[in-house]
């Protein structure tokens, strides 16, 4: 008698399924890991860490020969000198070795007690150096006559040293400097204050003006294709490309526009459009909705072309105008896919960088969380301070994620 | 709002603002084609746009109406008391120009626009239907405008020269007897600052990308669509996680590594990384085309004694190839355009892809028309790809769904 009930548990074949589905992931899986998972443990590893850009060379010991003296004749003699130093003002490097290999014909008459000569071959245990450490090691030699001959100069070889640098990046020294000095600047909260306005301007901005488009283009008419391709130039075109060409067409000089309002008699003297405080964010943001409004007319027109035109001729013959059909019909069929926008839109707004650096460089009252991690790890040179805001934008986005996934699950869709 | 409701009220009204509208872009491209000072008159152009109005309303079926309507424009603009104002020095033909572009331009939409509106009272529909028209037109104005100008002035300035443009910033007129000295910057760019290496390099780096990103994500994308196994649904989310961690973040660890590796100033080490930030939006594309298939072809594919490999190389990617197409054009975009990594991560002149060579331009020194002579170069291959195969980019636009 055979059961009626199916196998429980994972059966052979499940198992191969599953290990084949492990198997053909595992190349995203391993490089997902290795540039995207690594970079952001280490981010949050050295937002805890002192450093600077210059600490990014590690330690390490550095030696300049030269002979003092002249080596014009054979049985001359002459100081060789080692300048040793350590190149890090701040950090020791330990067991420090030099090598070296002697010119033909030249002969150390009194060996430093830390060098061994083998042959030619020189090699010294320098022992350890502390932070700053700076040493001439003299030797006194000798010419001969093949040396003379040969115009040999000691440093046709040049010396090589070993030893471990203690790399701030990698000791235990940690500190909440960063954050501390993160959060309490004067600047936060402008920062912050303005990356909402951004954001939330940006991404609401590129939603209606993408809106507007969508609405304009939902009919058939001749060039419908053509109008479409060109809304979404914006888009497509290469962020340097369009950003130059707004620094360009706005510059308070030779901008265009400027001379344009100039003519027109809408302005007297000449606006610095990505100058002035409260001007350069709002042109940027204008930009933003600039940019991103083709995304969102572009899922906006395919919602909308997917919606039953039956229910507009039902509601045409109902009596409703067409502004009623919009606000009773149209929008709640689209207040899905704008709701999913919103979201995607936002946190890709609040992530944003390349746009506002390129128009203002974040000068102007225009610098956004993402802009202040570059200012303060390269304009500033302080890698763990720009660290610690970028631990700061992604707590930010977890947030946002929850509350993403929360909303998301409810939606269609996406 | 209801007193509106009445054809000899609203006519004249979408009339008075369709002349603004009109007026306003008569002079914009007046003076950026020919650099004269032109400029809208709002009270010229109200009152010239609500006299057509009503005469549009009131002689709608004569068929004379609109030449004479476009004549009665041309004239105004001549005299100088048209909705357009010509500057003193501005010559009669330029003149002439802005006076029938306007004519044109007002009154045969206009006479779309009011349509078949009754003289007299109007119901909901009527008033509402005549309004939507006028903002149609007006769109189709406003988005033109702003989209098609900062084109027009990236590639009008690359041709100028330094001394025309600081003469006169809005004469983007050209002056085709300088020849073939019209295009010296692009002849600089490609002759003295290595232009044809960089794009060649974008070239190599962004179809490079598509390719690993291709040979990554399509395995990837048909085990979440098609195989079972645990984590199947964590899996599909954490691919969209993934990609909404801001560059930014990355780009500072990646440079601190990669300064200590010594992979900064080479191709390879940018080659690593563009095609693992472009994987997990591939990825996500691909999986939702995938399980649109119907599974049965390949479960027949199976059951003939192929195994998944070779059902996935014989029966899935030929059928998905309009979907690999556009997600291939979509990272190529990515690649293409991408600018933070390569700014970062490329110091030596000698091995710049466009994007980095394009900033490399942004400096004093270097003439301004040279800058927007590479804006140029970095945009025209991404849009005639764009505007070639526009069918598969908007569809993989649409897929890809989110990626700023």
């Amino acid at each position: 008698m055979t059961s009626s009930i199916p196998p429980a548990g994972t059966g052979p074949l499940q198992a191969r399924e599953a290990r084949l589905a492990w198997g053909l992931l595992a190349p995203t899986l391993i490089s997902v890991a290795i540039v995207i998972i690594l970079p952001l443990i280490a981010i949050f590893w050295i937002s805890f860490k002192p450093i600077g850009l210059a600490d990014l060379r590690p330690p390490a010991p550095e030696a300049y020969e030269r002979v003092r003296g002249d080596l014009d004749v054979a049985g001359a003699e002459a100081t060789l000198e080692y300048r040793l130093k350590n190149s890090s003002r701040e950090y020791p490097v330990t067991g420090v070795r030099l090598t070296d290999v002697l010119p033909d014909g030249l002969t150390i008459t009194e060996l430093d007690p830390r060098c061994a000569l083998d042959g030619a071959a020189l090699s010294c245990d320098l022992g350890d150096w502390e932070a700053g450490f700076s040493e001439r090691m003299r030797m006194p030699v000798t010419a001969s006559q093949s040396f003379v001959d040969s115009e040999a100069e000691v440093r046709d070889t040049a010396a090589v040293l070993t030893g471990r640098g203690n790399s701030v990046l990698f000791n235990g020294t940690f500190t909440l400097e960063n954050f501390a000095r993160v959060f309490s600047a004067d600047e936060f909260f402008s920062v912050l204050w303005v990356t909402l306005f951004y954001t939330i301007v940006g991404t609401i901005g590129a939603l209606v003006v993408g809106l507007m488009a969508a609405l304009i283009l939902d009919r058939d008419f001749k060039g419908q294709g053509i109008m479409r391709g060109l809304f979404l130039f914006p888009y497509v075109a290469p962020v340097i490309a369009v950003a130059f060409t707004w620094v360009t067409l706005f510059d308070p000089f030779s901008g265009s526009a400027n001379a344009l309002l100039l003519q027109m008699g809408a302005i007297d003297t000449p606006i610095n459009f990505f100058g002035e405080r409260p001007l350069a964010l709002i042109m940027v943001t204008v930009f933003e909705i600039w940019r991103y409004f083709p995304l969102s007319f572009l899922f906006i027109l395919a919602r909308m072309q997917s919606i039953d035109t039956d229910m507009y001729e039902a509601a045409e013959m109902d009596g409703a105008s067409p502004f009623q059909q919009f606000r009773a019909l149209s929008l709640p069929q689209l207040l899905g896919i704008l709701s999913v926008l919103f979201l995607l839109r936002f946190i890709w707004t609040f992530n944003k960088f390349d746009d506002i650096f390129l128009l203002t460089g974040g000068n102007a009252g225009t610098r956004t969380l993402t802009v202040n991690v570059y200012e303060q790890a390269f304009a500033i040179s302080n890698i763990g301070a720009g660290a610690a805001v970028a631990v700061v934008i992604f707590a930010c986005l977890l947030l946002f994620s929850v509350f993403f996934f929360r909303f998301i699950s409810q939606e269609e869709g996406l | 709002m209801k007193r509106l409701w009445y054809g000899y009220v609203t006519a004249p009204l979408l009339g008075a603002l369709w002349a603004v509208t009109v007026a306003v872009l008569v002079a914009v491209v007046m003076s950026f084609s020919t650099g004269d000072a032109f400029r809208p008159s709002a009270s010229l152009a109200l009152i010239w746009g609500a006299a057509a109005g009503y005469a549009l309303l009131r002689w709608r079926a004569q068929p004379w109406v609109r030449a004479a309507g476009v004549a009665l424009m041309t004239a105004l603009v001549m005299l100088g008391i048209g909705p357009v104002l010509a500057g003193a020095e501005v010559s009669v033909v330029s003149r002439l120009l802005a006076g029938v572009a306007l004519g044109l331009a007002l009154i045969p939409p206009l006479r779309r626009i009011i349509g078949d509106l009754p003289q007299g009272d109007l119901d909901r529909h009527e008033f509402e239907h005549a309004v939507i028209r006028f903002l149609t037109g007006f769109g189709y104005v406003f988005f033109t405008a702003i989209v098609l100008i900062p084109f027009y002035v990236m590639v009008m300035t690359s041709l100028k020269s330094q001394q025309a443009l600081l003469a006169n910033p809005l004469d983007f007129s050209l002056d085709l007897s300088r020849g073939l000295d019209l295009f010296r910057s692009y002849i600089e760019l490609f002759r003295d600052f290595n232009f044809g290496r960089y794009l060649l390099v974008s070239v190599f780096v962004s179809v490079m990308t598509v390719a690993i990103t291709l040979l990554f994500s399509v395995p990837g994308a048909y085990a979440v669509a098609r195989l079972r196994f645990k984590g199947r649904a964590m899996m599909s989310r954490s691919i969209l996680l993934i990609y909404m961690v801001p560059m930014i973040v990355l780009a500072l660890p990646i440079y601190i590594g990669f300064s200590m590796a010594g992979l900064r100033n080479s191709i390879w080490g940018i080659l690593m990384i563009y095609p693992v930030t472009t994987v997990p939006v591939a990825l996500y594309m691909l999986q939702g085309y995938f399980r649109g298939l119907p599974a049965e072809v390949e479960e027949a594919g199976l059951m003939d004694g192929l195994n998944r490999l070779q059902v996935i190389w014989k029966i899935t990617l030929p059928l998905s190839l309009p979907a690999l197409a556009s997600v291939g054009l979509y990272v190529f975009m990515i690649a293409w355009n991408e600018f933070l990594l390569a700014f970062m991560l490329l110091d030596d002149p000698s091995k710049f892809t466009l994007t980095r060579g394009v900033a490399m331009l942004n400096s004093s020194e270097i003439p301004r028309q040279h800058l927007m002579a590479g804006a140029v170069i970095a945009t025209v291959p991404i849009m005639v790809l764009f505007l070639g195969l526009e069918r598969f980019m908007t569809r993989g636009l649409t897929a890809g769904s989110v990626k700023g």
